[in-house]
């Protein structure tokens, strides 16, 4: 093992020294910092400028002809926020967004649930089933989608008929419907996976114990598991919610060239017309509304339930 | 004991014939003789995997896609190393910001990554470079290979390094023959889920790539734009097995569980 490992030690001393008598936490080591340091340096250069630089970008003035020009303007935030088509694109964004969370907590979070109550070899399974579509490529799953959804009078369509769910044929292609299942889809695992870990953290005993009191299995969800997941539950929503709304392949193929969302639109001005700075706009507003969604709900969740999270 | 009722269990095969179906549809749709989308088919043939071989620009795509995914991989776990015996190690001023920090690139959209990347390098002259993808990759994946790695050096017991050192082993002998032999699962499982995620990543890759560089989901992507046929569906009926292979070895080597949640306490 430590045969493979070799070049390891190579990069590391540049780190600087070892930890070794470690165990003194109270006086403030310098050794961290140092350990710390080429990641740190890696971050500021690689993430933080060229987040300042994109920032920069979007005060920079635009031209056909000319195209970008180094000065400092308000024309493209005053564009954004003033035009219609923008406000929309992004009322779009954040209402798809918000229909996937909903839908992955209403359906992840119950099938959590069932799977954390499964035996053996059957849980192991089924974990790596619902888990494992996380790691395939984005792009194979929505593909899958689009050959269910569109081609000769779509699968879903046919299936949901003849079930008489549906009496007629309903557009998914193309459609924030399209957008909805298949973005609850390729972000669901997330929010079994926070589900689960919560799930891990219950103590089995409570429902016992709700069990010898004479609760139905009904009183034990409601009582006792879903308040001690609900924790769970928002924090995958959190998730869930960040990742739908900043979506680009899914919204991109199933929306094709017509059905834009904030993250499609941000491509289109960069690599089709080419107004970079309106673009850079563009992105940065959904950086911001997110921080500030994300901000917000991790406040409310971690007051409601600051004894859970400890 | 067995807790769920018929009502889970139907629940429980429609959740999984929903997160199955559009997987297996893309293998399915992959063997038909068509030259046309055509589901559900009856016959099979191997003509669109055949196919691909006619398409050099999907071959040559894959190969960037894996040695990109491998260097920046590697890259990122051996900046994590370091950096996740820091955290696991001690308590210090900034350490929660710093871990903020290192998992940001989980936080922000994908999109603006790109586009911040796409700007970054064209003003230092590296747009289009094989460079510049394997250095946005290493920061992107960063966050997967430090929480296997965080994982691994939480659980190392320190009483071990001490008694080496009690010993007579110097610095670099600690860390050769002690320190790295401990943290080496969670190299290793860091490795792996930060090449899945750099393998997989499109978002962020289709604003920095160029005709030259793109990679294999760039390319999927790029081939969809204009039209959706069956050697696509071949190409990624590839893709999917090759993943599903690398995860049952990765689930039966550490648990999926462990890769996905990690077992580090100052993991979030």
């Amino acid at each position: 093992m430590s045969r493979t490992g070799e070049q390891v030690p190579d990069a590391q001393t540049g780190a600087g020294p070892t930890p070794l008598p470690s165990e003194r936490p109270e006086r403030t080591p310098r050794a961290p910092y140092l350990l710390a340091a080429p990641a740190l340096m890696l971050f500021v250069a690689i993430v933080l400028v060229p987040l300042l630089m994109t920032v920069l970008l979007t005060f920079h003035a635009w031209d056909q002809v000319k195209g970008i020009e180094r000065v400092l303007v308000l024309k493209n935030w005053r564009e954004v926020l003033t035009d219609s088509y923008f406000f929309e694109v992004f009322v779009r964004t954040f209402r798809i967004a918000a229909l996937v969370t909903l839908l992955t907590a209403l359906l992840g979070a119950p099938e959590a649930y069932i799977l954390n109550r499964m035996r053996g070899p059957w849980r192991a399974i089924f974990l790596v089933v619902v888990l494992g579509p996380l790691l395939i490529s984005v792009v194979a799953r929505t593909l899958g989608w689009a050959l269910l959804f569109g081609g000769n009078s779509g699968v879903v369509n046919q299936a949901l008929m003849k079930l008489g769910i549906l009496s007629g044929p309903l557009p998914f292609m193309f459609t924030e419907t399209g957008m909805v299942v298949a973005l609850t889809h390729v972000l669901m695992p997330y929010m079994v996976l926070s589900v689960w870990a919560a799930l891990q953290r219950l103590d089995p005993q409570i429902e016992n114990a709700a069990t010898s009191l004479g609760a139905s299995q009904a009183t034990i969800v409601r009582r006792i598991v879903l308040p001690q997941v609900l924790p769970g539950i928002l924090a995958g929503s959190i998730i869930v919610f960040a990742l739908a709304a900043s979506a680009f392949a899914t919204p991109s193929i199933i929306g094709g060239r017509r059905l834009k969302v904030a993250s499609t639109l941000a491509y289109d001005e960069f690599l089709n017309t080419l107004n970079w700075p309106l673009g850079a706009v563009v992105a940065v507003l959904l950086l911001v509304a997110l921080a500030l969604v994300i901000v917000a709900s991790n406040r409310i969740v971690e007051r409601r339930y600051a004894e859970v999270f400890r | 004991m067995s807790r769920n009722g018929p009502l889970a269990l139907l629940f429980h095969t429609l959740f999984v014939v929903f997160m199955l179906a559009p997987i297996v549809v893309v293998c399915i749709v992959a063997f038909t003789p068509d030259t046309f989308l055509s589901f559900p088919t009856t016959r099979f043939s191997l003509r669109w995997f055949r196919a691909i071989a006619g398409y050099p620009e999907f071959i040559s795509a894959f190969w960037r896609s894996v040695g990109l995914g491998a260097l920046s991989s590697a890259i990122a776990i051996a900046f994590s190393v370091p950096a996740a015996i820091a955290v696991a190690r001690f308590r210090f001023p900034g350490r929660e910001a710093m871990m903020a920090f290192f998992q940001s690139p989980l936080m922000i959209p994908h999109v603006v990554m790109g586009i911040a990347f796409l700007r970054f390098f064209t003003e230092i002259g590296l747009s289009g470079s094989f460079v510049g993808l394997v250095i946005s990759h290493v920061v992107l994946i960063f966050p997967f290979a430090l929480r296997l790695t965080l994982a691994s050096a939480v659980g190392m017991n320190p009483a071990i390094e001490q008694a080496a050192i009690s010993l007579g082993a110097r610095d670099m002998t600690v860390f050769r023959r002690i320190t790295l032999p401990l943290v080496m699962p969670g190299v290793i499982s860091g490795w792996a889920l930060a090449f899945i995620n750099s393998f997989d990543e499109v978002t962020m890759t289709v604003f920095i790539a160029t005709p030259g560089t793109e990679t294999l989901p760039v390319r999927m992507f790029a081939y969809i734009q204009d039209n959706i046929d069956p050697l696509v569906t071949s190409v990624s009926a590839c893709v999917i097995a090759v993943t599903v292979v690398a995860l049952v070895v990765l689930d039966r080597a550490y648990g999926l569980e462990t890769l996905l949640v990690g077992r580090g306490k100052g993991d979030r």
